[in-house]
This record gives structure tokens, sequence and C-alpha cells, in this order.
């Protein structure tokens, strides 16, 4: 595989050549924000097109076709649309939590966002609890909605903020719950590690009945956990106008928006991480010659590629299933998914114990 | 450590935090340079649903979202205990299992009591 920490260590051994060490520091961090910015906003276009044109599909239609081929100028023409749209300041709203809400929502998901490991040596963010930061920091973005839903003095807004509140944090139980069951069976939480650990071959695999139970649970709760799907009742849009964003207007909706398609790829990206080997290549022990050619298809496109093709799953539940009540939801993961999920925590504690695994 | 460059983590965490809100305030600067700006007492008034806003709207509110959230504290806490375990746990063997049992069995007494009362339903 290419190492691309080549790259990085030759130019971080130029900077120091001609710069004090506090000068190179500094031009690397600048030149980290302007890579996350920029992975960030192609991200963010992507989605959108990617979403609207498998929505169109779904629903056997063509999609956006008129700008551009096939349409794909149709989300740069969004984005300018909305920057040049006014932003209106509405009265009686807590100013102070109204500005501060989309500042907490973006954050969150650019800096979960710098801990996913794109390729091989390309990861930004490297703690050595790098999975359990990113889960951490997954919660801090639900206070943003909640603040948004509050000081919007909109009764809608606050059920809808109040509604995903509830959701997002009871899922993410389940969501932790099935990450730990993968933290037993790889014995790190170091995302460098992780991805290491796997390969000869994916930890859905290696660790199969439990891991492929824990996946398919962390695909139900990453669903809810983005707010999408059959679980996007805090955007009930037939009850609730637009949900917690309903009182933003020009870019301050585009906010959510932006950060709504990026958490949906840092949910894919985790997916991919911890159960389909994150950047390493398709291995099957034995098959060496196998293995020769997989390494010859960049990291990064592994893992991107990866990433999008569970995105694809959970795009396709939107569309599969009809919404669920609030009352079904929270009983669907506090009554099934929740004993579910411990129980195969303790299955796979017994694999460990026992060797039963690859 | 990061496998990037040698920067220290928490340097580079701080670097993404900081491009966040660099993203949410340039965009808002670029938005408040090229958007229009007009002003009526109607726009600003709060859209809701389209009608006329009745009343206070930051008001108590149904206490059910809050027992989940009381729940939610509780399990979330546990996850939080498991994962230094989940880590060690390939190197500990059988005796940790039977320890993480008694542990993991008294949480879900704990989730069958709340069960029984009734904490779980939608009311």
């Amino acid at each position: 595989m290419f190492d691309f920490g080549k790259w990085t260590t030759a130019f971080n051994d130029l900077l120091l050549g001609v710069m004090p060490a506090w000068a190179a520091t500094l031009i690397e961090c600048v030149l980290i924000a302007v890579a996350i910015l920029g992975a960030y906003t192609v991200l963010a276009l992507f989605y959108i097109l990617y979403e609207r044109k498998l929505c169109a599909w779904f629903q056997c239609r063509l999609g956006p076709m008129r700008v551009g081929k096939w349409g794909l100028l149709q989300v740069f023409a969004d984005m300018f649309k909305i920057l040049i749209k006014e932003i209106i300041s509405i009265k009686d709203t807590d100013k102070f939590l109204f500005r501060l809400a989309p500042f907490i929502v973006i954050i969150s998901s650019v800096t979960m966002l710098a801990c996913l490991p794109w390729g091989n040596g390309l990861q930004i963010i490297n703690y050595n609890i790098g999975i359990f930061f990113i889960l951490a920091v997954s919660s801090v973005g639900v206070l943003g909605i909640l603040l948004a839903g509050w000081s919007s003095n909109n009764k809608y807004t606050l059920i809808g903020a109040m509604r995903s509140g509830a959701q997002m944090v009871s899922y993410e139980i389940s969501l932790g719950l099935s990450i730990i069951t993968i933290v037993v069976f790889a014995g790190t939480m170091n995302i460098t590690e992780l991805v290491m650990e796997q390969e000869s071959a994916w930890f859905l695999f290696r660790g199969h009945i439990p891991a492929i139970i824990a996946f398919l649970i962390y695909i139900v709760a990453a669903t809810a956990e983005t707010n999408r799907g059959p679980f996007d009742l805090p955007e009930a849009e037939h009850e609730l106008v637009a949900g917690y964003h309903t009182e933003y207007s020009g870019i301050t909706f585009g906010f959510y928006y932006l950060a709504e398609y990026l958490n949906l790829f840092i949910v894919s990206g985790i997916a991919s991480l911890m159960f389909l080997g994150g950047w390493m290549p398709f291995h099957v022990p034995g098959w060496d010659a196998f293995n020769n050619i997989m390494n010859y298809i960049p990291s990064i496109v592994w893992f991107v590629g990866k990433s999008f093709f569970i995105s694809f799953i959970i795009i396709w539940f939107k569309w599969t299933f009809p919404r669920v009540r609030i009352d079904q939801l929270l009983s669907f993961e506090w009554k099934y998914l929740m004993p579910l999920s411990l129980a195969n925590l303790i299955l796979m504690a017994v694999f460990v114990a026992l060797g039963w695994h690859f | 450590m990061s496998l990037l460059l040698d920067i220290g983590n928490g340097a580079l965490a701080i670097t993404a935090l900081l491009t966040g809100v660099l993203l949410v305030v340039a965009a808002t600067v670029i938005a408040k340079l090229i958007s229009p700006k007009s002003y009526s007492v109607k726009k600003s008034e709060t859209f809701e649903c389209g009608m006329p806003t009745r009343g206070e709207s930051m008001i108590q509110f149904k206490s059910g979202y809050y027992i989940f959230a009381i729940l939610f504290l509780l399990f979330d806490v546990e996850t939080v205990f498991l994962y230094p375990w989940a880590v060690v746990a390939r190197d500990l063997g059988a005796q940790s299992l039977l320890c993480i049992g008694i542990f993991m069995l008294i949480l879900i007494l704990g989730l069958a009591y709340a069960w029984k009362k009734g904490a779980l339903k939608w009311k």
C-alpha cells in the first residue's frame, strides 16, 4: 500500500529545514484547516447531488438534469442561491443561543471528520482513545439542535428539538454498545490500530455472528442518529413545518443542511472503519495473488467507496420504510435494540474468551 | 502524536475546532455582504406554522422526554465504564467475563425495573 505518511514527513522536513519549529507547526495547522474545509465542502456538495439522484432513481425519476451535464452543476447553483438569501432576524428569539446553535452543530461534525482515517497515513487527529473521542464529540452535536429548537421561540421547533434530543440520546446507547462489541474483539480504541488489525480480514468476517449482529444494530442506530430515513421525526414536514430549523433562514439554515449530510458521511465512515476495514483493501487469508491485486487500488478509494456504499444503504432505507411514531421509535430502541445489543456484547465477550473467531 | 506530522493531538483537535468556527463565521460574513436586506414588521415575526404565534413558546414541556433523558444518563455512564474493560477483555480471559457479567446483570435488572415501572411507556 502507498503510504501518504512519506509525503507529509518529507514536507515536514522541508519546512523544518528553512524555518523554526513553531512556524512550521503554524503553517501545517493552517494547511490542515484548509484541507478540512476543502474536504467538508466537496463532500457536502457531492452528498447533496448523490442523495437527490438516488431519491430520483428510487422513484423512477431522473432528478436534476437541467443545470450542466446530468445536473452536475445543480449543487453549485443551490450553494450560491443559499448564500445570496437574506438572513432574516426574528424578534423574540433568544439572540445569543440562536446564533450559537449552528456553531455547535458545525464544530462537532468538523471535528469528527478530522478523526476519520482517509487512507494509509492520511489521518489528522489520532488519539489512543480515537473511537471514544469520536463518540464523545458526536454527542455534543445534539446540544446545538436542542438550543436551536429552544431559542427559536416557536412551539414546533421546540417539539422538533425535543424529539431529536430524545431520539439521538436513546440511539446513542445502541451505537456505543455495538462499537464496544468491536472494541472487545479488537482490543484497542486507536483508529490506526483498528485498521491495521483488519489486515488479514475485515472485522465483519473475523468476528462472524456477533460482528454481523453488531453491524446491523449499528446501521439502524446510525440512521436514527443522523435523523434520517424512517426515523426523521424531528423534521416530519407534515407535522412540524421543518423541525428544529424552521426559523433559520439563508445560510444559517444551510449550516444545518451541511451538517446533516456530513453526519451521514461520518456515520458511514465509522461503519466502514469498525466493520469493513477502514482504508484496508479486501483481503482473503491465503489468497496472496488476489490480495496483491487488491493492494493496487489506492487506500483512499477503498475508504471513500465503502463509506459511499453504506450511505447508499441508509438513503435506501428512507425510501423503503414509512416514518415511525415517537412511541414506536423509543420503544424500538429501549425494548428491542438495546437489550439485543447488550446480549450481543456478552456473546462477543464469550466468543473472545473462548477463542471462537478467526 | 499524530501520524501525519509531529503535532500534538490537542493542537490538531483545536485546529479542527477553529476550522468549524471559521467555516460558520466566513460563510455568514459572505452571505451578509452579498445578500439583500429589507425590513418590515411582518417579516421579523416568528413563522411557526404561518399563523400568528399565540402566547409564550419557551414553556414547561411534556415530561416523557425528561424520563428518557434520565434513563439515557444511567446507561451512557454504564457505556463509559464498559470501554476500559473492552480494551483489555481479550487479555483478561474467563475471569473478567464473570465480573463484567455480574456488572451487566445488575444493569439489565435496572432496565427491567424501569420497564416494569412503566418508564419505557410513552404517555
